[in-house]
């Protein structure tokens, strides 16, 4: 199995070493060449503006997105979400809108308002999972056929999965805690449906 | 729930690598910046090059520069306080600012000490000349490095004789049996912990990026080719005859340093870089990276 993670800018290599951990081979993604032969994508933190603008170039937002509707799994974390979603609130930043969901960007204030939180999440065991939300968005809106994963004290969502499409708004990469990155491997291996 | 946790702090730094930290100095600069795709905004009243033509005391910038630009990105904006003046950078947290840097090209408010950093909610990047001073600095509780190299100038000789120092003190260092790690703390005048953890990984235990005299795409990538994680552009980019399309260079260049195809490409036609200084021209006193020690 061979996991691409989107290399435009951010915390890219922080998936890639996650990934390898797992014993998965996994190839920075730069430009469109480099999608031959991955059987996922992960979209990292970052900026959203920034990986937005670096995909309009060398058509490599078009052909995630194809590649996306033929049915390659897709993990977007935190800005990587962002990019996936169908519809950023207030904001006219392009995104690949592969998910049916709206997100609000910066949904927790400035920087001084990130924060660390344990979140259950029922699909991945009974242990608590450590969350880092930094300057990091919430879903406000999802379709019938998005499933929340996870959610806040006050209910908000902040993990959703819609097929084979996988986006959430903490950064799993930046902890010890594999238990994401491997229910995405098993999304792409066809184990969970 | 925590905030201000050390995790959040390096984290969001994190979150910058790969991406360029344009300086803007008004509301107009700060929306270029962001559409040409840079990954964070440093607010200042004058870019480093005429910080250094005006002398004088370079102090933080007035709240309402900072304000205008807060109020105009979704991009994290920073903003400088002069080294060792803590409540310039309360000041500054107060404001909701993302990131401060403790900065050289600021006159230095404290000869002797910087800012005690883990105080804050609010994370700081601090410039450096070598490894030891980068540990000196994550020490104090700086959640990001950068080289210092020398601002306002458009030369990238300091930068580049900065990355060199700090990767080759990272390397000393893992290549140093352990029984020398001691002696080797004592010299570089850095935190015991953090050389056993520099000797360990082989890398800072934050990220650093590259500053202090970027003005063109090449220079950008080869910052990142030296081994920058990301790149500060101060005076380069808005000190430049066409300020829009070497924003948009300078990002494609240093997202794709390793192919030079594309940093040719997107070279052409950027009209006049900033005018250059040569760094043995200026007097000893000067030199903006020998603030803080």
């Amino acid at each position: 199995m061979k996991i691409g993670v989107l290399a435009s800018q951010g915390a890219f290599i922080e998936h890639i070493i996650t990934l390898n951990k797992l014993d998965i081979e996994a190839m920075p993604v730069r430009l469109p060449v480099e999608l031959k032969g991955v059987d996922g994508l992960i979209i990292p933190g970052g900026e959203s503006t920034t990986i937005s603008r670096l995909m309009d170039s060398y058509k490599l937002a078009e052909e995630i997105t194809a590649l996306a509707r033929d049915g390659m799994p897709v993990f977007g974390t935190c800005a990587g979400m962002i990019l996936m979603a169908s519809e950023i609130s207030g904001n006219t930043t392009r995104s690949l809108g592969l998910m049916d969901i709206t997100v609000k960007r910066n949904a927790f204030g400035r920087q001084v308002d990130s924060f660390e939180t344990d979140l259950k999440i029922p699909v991945l065991g009974e242990k608590p999972f450590p969350a880092v939300f930094i300057r990091a968005p919430i879903i406000e809106r999802y379709s019938n056929n998005v499933e929340v994963l996870a959610r806040l004290d006050d209910n908000t969502a902040v993990a959703a999965r819609q097929d084979k499409l996988l986006g959430m708004a903490f950064h799993p990469e930046l902890t010890n805690d594999l238990r994401f990155h491997k229910y995405f491997l098993e999304i792409v291996t066809g184990k969970r449906n | 729930m925590e905030k201000g946790t050390w995790k959040v702090k390096t984290g969001l730094a994190q979150m910058l690598k790969g991406g360029v930290i344009m300086d803007v100095v008004t509301p107009e600069h700060a929306k270029i910046a962001e559409e040409a795709g840079a990954c964070a905004v440093m607010a200042l009243e004058r870019v480093p090059a005429d910080i250094r033509a005006a002398g004088g005391v370079a102090r933080m910038a007035d709240p309402t520069v900072i304000e205008n630009i807060l109020k105009v990105v979704t991009i994290p904006v920073m903003a400088k306080c002069r080294i060792g003046h803590f409540v310039e950078a309360q000041v500054l947290e107060a404001m909701g600012v993302d990131y401060i840097d403790e900065s050289e090209v600021l006159t230095p408010a404290d000869e002797n000490n910087h800012v005690w950093k883990h105080d804050f909610k609010v994370p700081f990047v601090c410039g450096c000349r070598d490894l030891g001073e980068a540990l000196r600095r994550i020490g104090e509780g700086a959640a990001m490095i950068r080289t210092k190299g020398e601002a306002g100038t458009g030369n990238i000789v300091e930068a580049v004789r900065h990355m060199r120092a700090v990767m080759d003190g990272i390397r000393r260092l893992v290549n140093m049996p352990q029984d020398e790690l001691m002696k080797a703390a004592k010299e570089l005048g850095a935190p015991f912990e953090l050389v056993m953890e520099v000797h360990k990984t082989g890398k800072l235990p934050v990220v650093n990026f590259a500053a202090g005299g970027v003005a063109t795409p090449a220079d950008a990538a080869l910052m990142m080719q030296l081994g920058a994680e990301g790149v500060f552009v101060g005076s380069g980019i808005f000190k430049s005859s066409n300020p829009e399309v070497r924003a948009k260079a300078i990002v494609k260049a240093t997202t794709h340093y390793k192919d030079p195809g594309i940093i040719a490409e997107v070279s052409k036609k950027l009209g006049e870089a900033m005018p250059g200084l040569d760094v043995k021209q200026i007097p000893d006193e000067e030199l903006l990276a020998k603030r803080g020690w």
